[in-house]
Order: structure tokens, then C-alpha cells, then sequence
């Protein structure tokens, strides 16, 4: 697919070649593993789970498992599978990785581009900020997001997460711009650009792969959220981890482990699109054309 | 009830508005989701929809209530707390002193509850003398789950002492099964020590030591005792035990591949799951030596503070219906447990259902309904939790018997 | 006229920047005060206001499986980290060679990011249990001998939370490096490549340097990761056998919200952010002094 405008400069033997190859392949069988089982105890039925055979194909092959964690499996009080709560988790994932991107890169571009003094305090503080425990946000956030009227709210999740999304996505932004040439936002800055120009013409063409980065770090991680989701959330705002939890989760009742891995599997899809659709953004060539450009 | 639960936020911040006309809703937190349980709870719903009181559901499970917990804790700082939350034992307590809970004496002197619910129960529903939950079911944890084809073929009969038990779990072994079926497990370590310490001292002794939490008690021989017992648990338990999920345990007697499970009632879901029948295909009884005593735990939904007057109705309506006979026989039936109240017709129940509803009966009336240590009925989850540290880690042959008694004694005088 | 545009590009960045600093200022460093004033305190279920002095501080050092989880949180991010770190660096390198297939190889080694540990980690569990897993699987295809119960071992137990961790994350850090790779402009590379370069000496004087922000990010990332490590050990052990895979994280969320002890929790979390600081604010010192 991206291939064609890849162009790497290392030339590699055909022995190295066969041994990078093998590494590749065997590091896929590694992280496959845990992935095919998953997959298989999904097809089968509960009995032959229970009957011992956790590593094995499955002796009667059936969907139902799958069915029943989309449409019929109980979350709560009613039987309704995983599927409404998706679209309250793209409500909520969309804006929040949308507006979390565009100030980590605004941020980024500032700290690298635009210096000034106590901008690297700045940044320090905000890359610390990535370690606090959201265990001790918990009870804070939600008395801040009672006295905004947000609380229980789609709107105030997404505030949660941008919030706790600046650190991460300035860090990103700001250690691949800081590779960029200065000389060029200089030039441009003579050539009489401004900073939102400059921004948009020069910077944002070259932030394909670090915006990857950031929007599956970002996606994996607000889509992944449980805690948030859990204490913030109102019954019409939960999201799908949060049923995903409820599937799993249950404490005294049957565990219907079939059902578990294909509403997993089920739940991780808009994240494997994400991977999918925007590696194809990972592309080499377009940083050099910008130079010559 | 988004409109509502708002109202609510703005009532708790103090700027006193105009009645929601959406206000005869409840919202209702809790931990059902499993097929059995949340079916169950859906009679409950549906009950309450044929009295015009809608049902806005909120489910977080997780951790046997722990995420619950968590969720009404950000619910309650927002100032959005929910109308009724399952909880258990201290926690109800707790909230209630916290000054977060409605009081419920209207509904329970209209229907009687004070002199159908037994006593051990109301003292979790009760807080100063006032009705404030409406106990749902009564769980509990001494039972033994056998496989009835195993105990046949080994001929062997339901043992009565402990050192029947044991020479029956020794019996297995040498037929090379697995005596005892467990999950490696903080929290089923502590349900079995809960049968083990009965079996040992008896009701006065875990009163003292689990209840009173008398260091006496904690750190004494018969202590020593008990612990000696779970290293004799221990060595009939397979390898592989640690970590093990509960339901596979139960999966092990049901596949005949062990003999025995000490475990809560809820066990009994996954044996009528797998199409067994009590006495047919397994056996149910009392961890031997602990006949006579129940040690239970109890789902109760306790109702938050609502000031106005449609809410209220509202929570009523949903204590009345849950402590209805016909719900309280529905929702047991399907969740394995038995009835919070004493006086519902045994007719639906299977025999380890009636067993338990007798067993209940005649514990309450002796005095002898004790609340579970290992499932937060006995003391506050700090000590509930500082116990597990010291059992499991004992489980796990860190400690030996004299010193894990020793240790117990630190660990709940830290915690309290 | 052009003055006071000037003037006015020059303070539109700083004012760009400043919702992001308020924003991290109030609901990242007030909360963390917020929970080092509850350390002093007597909170239990909720937020108390009872002051109790340096208790919380004596009562935590007190218990044993603090000091537990604190060594075990030192094993664990440091292999962890090394071991993604020499990971995804190595893959990135790999991939970054004109392979084919590229397109599928990236999701697969990014895929475990995606899934829930809730549930993911039941299979990990099954797979490295000697009963049904990967020991039970050798044994039955004749090699009898095999023994992996790393799991069920009180003093092994942490290296399977590793396993799984870097299962888990290693593939996001080849995707940072592989962004850090693309980034670099190829002229350099060719340029080094006439004056007879060989490619490890190219990687290892030239690429490798180049990536040093790279290296930051995934520094700070896998740190991140482990210290906060909650899901994982949950869904794996337990913190069990016994309490032997707990780490600070699930102690802190154990004090704070199960056991109704906030106080002690939040001494905890200070404890943990002191500590966290006192290794960051060297290394941050370092790697950003010398670009500013």
C-alpha cells in the first residue's frame, strides 16, 4: 500500500534479509498467541471451555457466542449485547482524540518553534503531569465536574480526557518538530507568516507519523478508558468498556468465557480500524519533499 | 432522568428548583449483569413499570461490588448520587452515618418487616433504629459442593466431622482425583477459612474473633488450629490451584475430576448451568463441624437521600416490592441464594434451596446466623481485607500456622 | 500599525499555549495537592478534613506489602522498559527496511494495544497456567519434560506480569521509533552512505542519535505504564500468589477505594509521585537542558 513512496537508503544482503524476515515473522507468531486463543475459545461451546480444552481448536465450531456478546447478552437489567454502547463510545472518542491531537500539536509547535523563557518548565510540567495516578483524580474530578453541570455527561468525559491527554500528545508533537529545521519556520516568518500560516503550511504537512502516533495512543487509550468511564458516566453516556466490564465482570453469577472473548474482540475493532486506516499515514518521503518543497 | 439526576446536582449545590415531572424514576445502581442475576433483577424492573415507576439502569461490576463502590463514591462528590444502590454489609453502615441515606420506616412498619427479617440481617438495614436498605437475598458461604458420582464410586457417604472429611478428600486423592477443588484466590481462601474457623471453634469463638475482633481470640491455639486445618485444605488442593476463577473450581466437580468445593451458594448457578440436579447429581452440606451455624452475607439496596416527594414514592414503592414475597421467591430462585425474609413458601426452591431456607430459619432462631468475615459481614473492608493478607499469604506457605495466628493479630490491629 | 501586529505574534503562542498550562495547572498539580493534604488525614470512605499529621506516612511503611509492591514495581520497570525499549526499537529497524508486507506486520505487533486487559488477560492466564496451558500443551505434544510455572511460583510470578506487559506495549513503542525513523531526512543517510558507512555503523552513529527525542517518548511512556500497571496484574494474578505480584498501583486503588482507607492511599500516591520525580527530574533535566 505505502510502499511506493517509501524510500529508505539502507541497502540490505539477501542472508540479512532472510534473518530480518525470521525476526518479523516470529515476533507476529508472539503476539498472535494470546489472540488465538481468544479466538478460539470464542467459537466454541462453554462446555467444551469448562471440559479442560482451553488451548485447543474447537471440536463444534459455533457463532453464538459471537451473536450474543453483539446483540443479546446481558449488561445490565436488560439483554442488549454490546452493541448500543458503541455509539456512545465514538461520541465520546472522536471529539476528545480530534481536539486532543490538534493541542498537542499546537503545543508541540509552540515549545519547539516559538520559544520562550520558562518554556522548557512548561514542558517539564506538563510531561510530569503524565504520571498521575487517576486514582487520586477520581474523587476531585468529580466534584469539578459537579460544579461545572457536567457531570454524568458524554461532554464532560470528553473534558476529562482531553485534559488528561495534554502531556502526552505535547510530548509526542514536540520531540518529532524538535528534529524539524527552525530555518524553515524562520524563512517562512520573513517571507511574512504568520503563526497559525506557518503552522498550517509548513508543520501540519509533515505530522503524518507522529499524528498516528498520537491518535492511537489517544484512541487505544480514551476507547480502553474503564475508570473514567465507570465514575463519570451516566446511564446514557456509558461507554463500551464499561458494558465490556459488566460481560466479564460478574462476580457470583456463570462465567460464559466464549462470550467474554468475542465481546473483547468485538470491543477492540474500532481500535484495530484505527491501526489499519491511519498506518497507512506511516509513509517515508514526505519530510523530504517538504525540504525541497 | 438525565433532567433529573441534574435537579439533583443543583438540589445538593444548595439552588433549590422546580420539580422534574420526570421525577417518579429511579436510577438504580448495582452489579447484576450475569445472565441469572440480572434476569432476576428484571422482575424487579418489571414490577415497578406496572406501578409507573420507570427504571433507569446502572450497572458497574467488578471486584464483587468493589466497582460499584467506586463509581457511587465520584457519583455522590458530583452531588448526583443515584436513588438506590446495591451494597453490602458495612457499607451500608458507613453511608448511613455518612448522612447519604433515605430512611425506609414508613414502608417497613406498613408491611411488617421487623418481624419477618431476621435480626443479623437488620442490623446492616437499620442505622439508628431506622429502616434504610431492603435486604434482597441471603447468601451463604459454609456449604460443600460435591460431586455425587465420585462419592458413590468411592463409596463414600456425606462426611459429618472433619476427619470424615478429610479421609474422604484423602479417599479421592489416592483414587487420583483432586480432593479439593479451589481457586488460588485472596477472597475464596478467606470464604473457605470462614467454614474452617466454625469448624474449628465453633459460633462463640468466630463471634469473638471475626465480630469482636478480639486479639484473644485471633491469636489463640484454636486459631492455630484453624490454620493447621487450611494446611490440611491445602494438600489436597491440585498444583495449578492459584489464581484459578471460581467457576472453574466449581467446573472440576462437575467434571468429576474432583470430589469437593467449599464455596458460597452461588456455586449452585454454575452446577444447574451444566443441567446437574441437586442430590441426583451433587450434594450440598455444611463444611462438616460448622452444622447448625450459617455464615451469610447479604445484597440489600439502600436508598439515597431525595427530598422530593414523587422520589420518594418512588423508592417506597421499589423497598415494598423487593421485600414482596413473590419477588424475594422469583429473584432467589434464580440466584441461588435464599430469601431475606423467613416467611416465603419454600414451593419453587430446589432441595439445596429449601436446605438453606431451613438452615437459615433455625440459625437465626438459635442465634446462630453469623455475618461472613470473608465477604465483609463481619467487620469493615479494611479489616475484612487485612485478614485476606494473612490468610492467603498463609494459603501460600509463607507463614506457618503459629506464625500466621500471630501475624493475624498485627494485621487487624493495624487495620482498625 | 505593524508594530502592534508584531506584538501581537509575538504573544500568540504563549497565549495558544496557556489553556493547556491552566488546564494542567488545576486538574493535574491542584489535585496533587489536594491528595497530599488528605495524606494528613483521617479520610476513610470520602475526603475528611481531620488532621492526623505524618500517621498515614507510619501506618503505610508499616505494612508489609507496601514494601512489596515498591520491589516489585523496581523489577518490574526495569526489565519492562528495557526489554520494550530493545523491542520496538529492533522491529521499527526491521520494518523500516522496505519490507513487504509491512502493512499487515504493523497492526499485528500493534493489536495487543487495542484489547482490554479485563479480558485479554484471561487468556494470558490460561496460557502460562502449567494446567492447560503452554506446559500442558508441550507435554502433549511429547515433550515431557517442559516446565513453565512461572505463574503459580510466589518468587517468578512478576516475570509473567512483564511477559504479558511487554506483549502488550512493545508493539506501540516500535510504532514511536518507526515515526522517529520516517522522520529522518534520507540525505543524511545517503550522504553517509557515499563516504562507505557500513549499516551498523550507520544505525549506530547516525539513526540511533537521531531518534534521541524518540527515545524520551518511549522513556516517558513506558514509565508511565508501568507505574500506573493496575489492569494488568488484576486480570493476571491477582496480585496474587498470595500478595506477591502487587504493585503500587493496585495497593493505592485497594487503600483508597476498597478498603476505606483514602488517608493511607493517598499517602501512597505522594509517596509514588515523590519518588517518580526524584528519578524524572534528572533525566528531564539533562535531556532538555542541552537543546535549550
Amino acid at each position: 500500500m505505502s510502499h511506493a513512496t517509501q524510500d529508505t537508503a539502507v541497502r540490505t544482503g539477501r542472508i540479512a534479509r532472510t534473518f530480518i524476515y525470521l525476526v518479523l515473522l516470529l515476533f507476529a507468531l508472539f503476539y498472535l498467541l494470546p489472540f488465538f486463543v481468544m479466538l478460539a475459545n470464542s467459537l466454541k461451546p462453554l462446555s467444551e471451555i469448562t471440559g479442560g480444552n482451553m488451548m485447543a481448536l474447537p471440536q463444534d465450531w459455533t457463532i453464538a457466542p459471537w451473536l450474543s456478546a453483539w446483540s443479546t447478552a446481558q449488561i445490565g437489567v436488560e439483554p442488549t449485547g454490546l452493541r448500543p454502547y458503541f455509539l456512545n463510545s465514538i461520541l465520546m472518542v472522536v471529539p476528545a482524540v480530534a481536539i486532543s491531537t490538534v493541542i498537542g500539536a499546537l503545543n508541540g509547535y509552540i515549545l519547539t518553534k516559538w520559544r520562550f523563557r520558562g518554556d522548557t518548565v512548561i514542558f517539564g510540567l506538563m510531561l510530569f503531569s503524565c504520571f498521575i495516578p487517576f486514582q487520586i483524580v477520581l474523587i476531585p474530578m468529580a466534584r469539578m465536574l459537579g460544579l461545572m453541570g457536567l457531570a454524568g455527561s458524554t461532554p464532560g468525559l470528553v473534558l476529562v480526557h482531553v485534559v488528561y491527554g495534554i502531556g502526552f500528545g505535547t510530548l509526542y508533537f514536540r520531540n518529532y518538530y524538535a528534529a524539524f529545521p527552525t530555518e524553515l519556520v524562520r524563512a517562512a516568518q520573513i517571507d511574512g507568516a504568520g503563526f497559525f500560516q506557518i503552522f498550517w503550511r509548513i508543520m501540519l504537512p509533515v505530522s503524518g507519523p507522529i499524528a498516528v502516533v498520537n491518535i492511537i495512543w489517544q484512541f487505544t487509550n480514551i476507547w480502553n478508558d474503564f475508570l473514567f468511564g465507570a465514575s463519570f458516566a451516566d446511564l446514557d453516556s456509558m461507554p463500551m468498556t464499561v458494558a465490556l466490564n459488566n460481560l466479564v465482570n460478574s462476580s457470583t453469577g456463570v462465567k460464559e468465557y466464549n462470550v467474554h472473548f468475542a465481546g473483547a474482540i468485538l470491543a477492540a475493532l474500532p481500535t484495530l480500524l484505527v491501526y489499519i486506516v491511519a498506518g497507512r499515514y506511516f509513509v517515508r518521503g514526505l519530510m523530504a519533499g517538504s525540504v525541497k518543497g | 432522568m438525565k433532567r433529573a439526576s441534574k435537579l439533583m446536582g443543583t438540589v445538593a449545590l444548595g439552588l433549590l428548583t422546580a420539580v422534574s415531572a420526570q421525577a417518579e424514576d429511579v436510577e438504580v445502581l448495582h452489579w447484576w449483569t450475569s445472565g441469572g442475576e440480572a434476569a432476576a433483577l428484571n422482575v424487579l424492573k418489571e414490577d415497578l413499570q406496572g406501578q409507573d415507576i420507570g427504571w433507569n439502569d446502572m450497572p458497574v461490576a467488578g471486584g464483587g461490588g468493589e466497582a460499584a463502590m467506586t463509581t457511587l463514591r465520584a457519583r455522590v462528590t458530583a452531588g448526583n448520587p443515584p436513588t438506590a444502590v446495591q451494597m453490602l454489609g458495612f457499607d451500608i453502615q458507613d453511608w448511613a452515618a455518612e448522612g447519604a441515606l433515605g430512611n425506609l420506616n414508613d414502608v417497613a412498619a406498613a408491611e411488617g418487616w421487623d418481624a419477618v427479617v431476621p435480626a443479623a440481617l437488620q442490623a446492616f438495614a437499620k442505622y439508628d433504629g431506622n429502616w434504610i436498605s431492603a435486604p434482597v437475598n441471603v447468601h451463604s458461604t459454609n456449604w460443600v459442593w460435591a460431586n455425587k458420582a465420585v462419592l458413590d464410586e468411592l463409596g463414600l457417604g456425606v462426611p459429618s466431622t472433619w476427619e470424615e472429611f478429610v479421609a474422604a478428600m484423602q479417599a479421592a486423592k489416592d483414587a487420583g482425583k483432586v480432593g479439593l477443588a479451589h481457586g488460588g484466590q485472596a477472597w475464596q481462601e478467606a470464604t473457605m477459612f470462614d467454614g474452617v474457623v466454625l469448624s474449628a471453634g465453633g459460633p462463640d469463638f468466630y463471634k469473638k474473633a471475626f465480630i469482636d475482633l478480639d486479639p484473644e481470640a485471633l491469636g489463640s491455639d484454636t486459631m492455630v488450629e484453624a490454620f493447621k486445618r487450611m494446611e490440611t485444605l491445602r494438600s489436597y488442593v491440585d498444583d495449578n490451584f492459584s489464581g484459578r476463577d471460581w467457576n472453574l473450581a466449581s467446573a472440576m466437580v462437575i467434571n468429576g475430576e474432583a470430589a469437593f468445593q467449599i464455596m458460597g451458594d452461588w456455586a449452585k448457578g454454575e452446577f444447574l448451568n451444566a443441567g446437574k440436579v441437586p442430590d441426583q447429581d451433587f450434594l450440598c452440606f455444611r463444611v462438616p463441624g460448622s452444622e447448625g451455624v450459617v455464615t451469610f452475607n447479604s445484597d440489600q439496596f439502600a436508598m439515597f437521600n431525595v427530598s422530593e416527594e414523587g422520589a420518594k414514592a418512588a423508592q417506597a414503592a421499589m423497598a415494598a416490592s423487593i421485600m414482596a414475597p413473590s419477588f424475594q421467591s422469583a429473584f432467589n430462585v434464580v440466584k441461588g441464594s435464599v430469601p431475606a425474609r423467613t416467611d416465603v413458601p419454600q414451593d419453587d426452591f430446589d432441595a439445596c434451596g429449601k436446605k438453606g431456607m431451613d438452615q437459615l430459619a433455625e440459625a437465626a432462631a438459635n442465634g446462630t446466623l453469623l455475618g461472613s468475615m470473608a465477604h465483609g459481614h463481619a467487620n469493615r473492608a479494611g479489616v475484612k481485607n487485612a485478614i485476606y493478607d494473612v490468610v492467603t499469604a498463609h494459603f501460600n506457605g509463607e507463614f506457618s500456622a503459629e506464625e500466621a495466628a500471630e501475624e493475624l493479630v498485627n494485621a487487624v490491629e493495624t487495620a482498625m | 500599525m505593524t508594530d502592534l501586529r508584531t506584538r501581537f505574534q509575538d504573544w500568540l503562542p504563549r497565549l495558544v499555549l496557556s489553556p493547556s498550562l491552566a488546564a494542567v495547572l488545576v486538574f493535574v498539580y491542584g489535585f496533587i495537592a489536594f491528595t497530599l493534604y488528605l495524606s494528613f488525614t483521617d479520610s476513610r470512605m470520602l475526603p475528611s478534613y481531620d488532621w492526623v499529621g505524618l500517621e498515614n506516612y507510619s501506618k503505610l511503611w508499616g505494612l508489609r506489602h507496601w514494601h512489596t509492591a515498591i520491589a516489585n514495581l523496581g523489577i518490574f520497570a526495569l526489565l519492562y522498559i528495557t526489554i520494550c525499549t530493545a523491542i520496538g526499537l529492533t522491529l521499527a529497524i526491521f520494518l523500516d527496511q522496505k519490507i513487504r508486507g509491512e502493512g499487515l506486520l504493523r497492526p499485528i505487533y500493534l493489536y495487543p494495544m487495542a484489547l482490554s486487559f479485563i479480558v485479554t488477560g484471561t487468556a494470558w492466564k490460561w496460557f502460562l497456567d502449567p494446567g492447560i496451558g503452554l506446559e500442558h500443551t508441550m507435554h502433549l505434544w511429547g515433550w515431557e519434560s517442559f516446565e513453565f510455572g512461572w505463574i503459580k511460583d510466589r518468587d517468578m510470578a512478576i516475570y509473567t506480569v512483564v511477559i504479558a506487559a511487554v506483549w502488550q506495549s512493545s508493539g506501540f513503542v516500535m510504532a514511536m521509533f518507526l515515526a522517529g525513523l520516517r522522520g529522518i531526512d534520507n540525505e543524511i543517510l545517503k550522504a553517509a552512505q557515499i563516504d562507505g558507512a557500513s549499516n551498523w555503523n550507520l544505525y549506530r552513529r547516525i539513526v540511533i542519535p537521531l531518534l534521541r527525542p524518540a527515545f524520551l517518548s518511549a522513556f516517558v511512556i513506558l514509565s508511565h505504564l508501568a507505574v500506573k500497571s493496575y489492569d494488568l496484574v488484576i486480570a493476571l494474578t491477582g496480585g496474587g500468589p498470595g500478595r506477591a505480584t502487587e504493585l503500587p498501583a493496585t495497593f493505592m486503588y485497594s487503600y483508597t477505594f476498597t478498603r476505606n482507607s483514602m488517608g493511607i492511599g493517598a499517602a501512597s500516591a505522594v509517596i509514588m509521585l515523590m519518588t517518580i520525580a526524584a528519578i524524572m527530574t534528572p533525566y528531564l533535566y539533562a535531556e532538555l537542558k542541552d537543546k535549550g
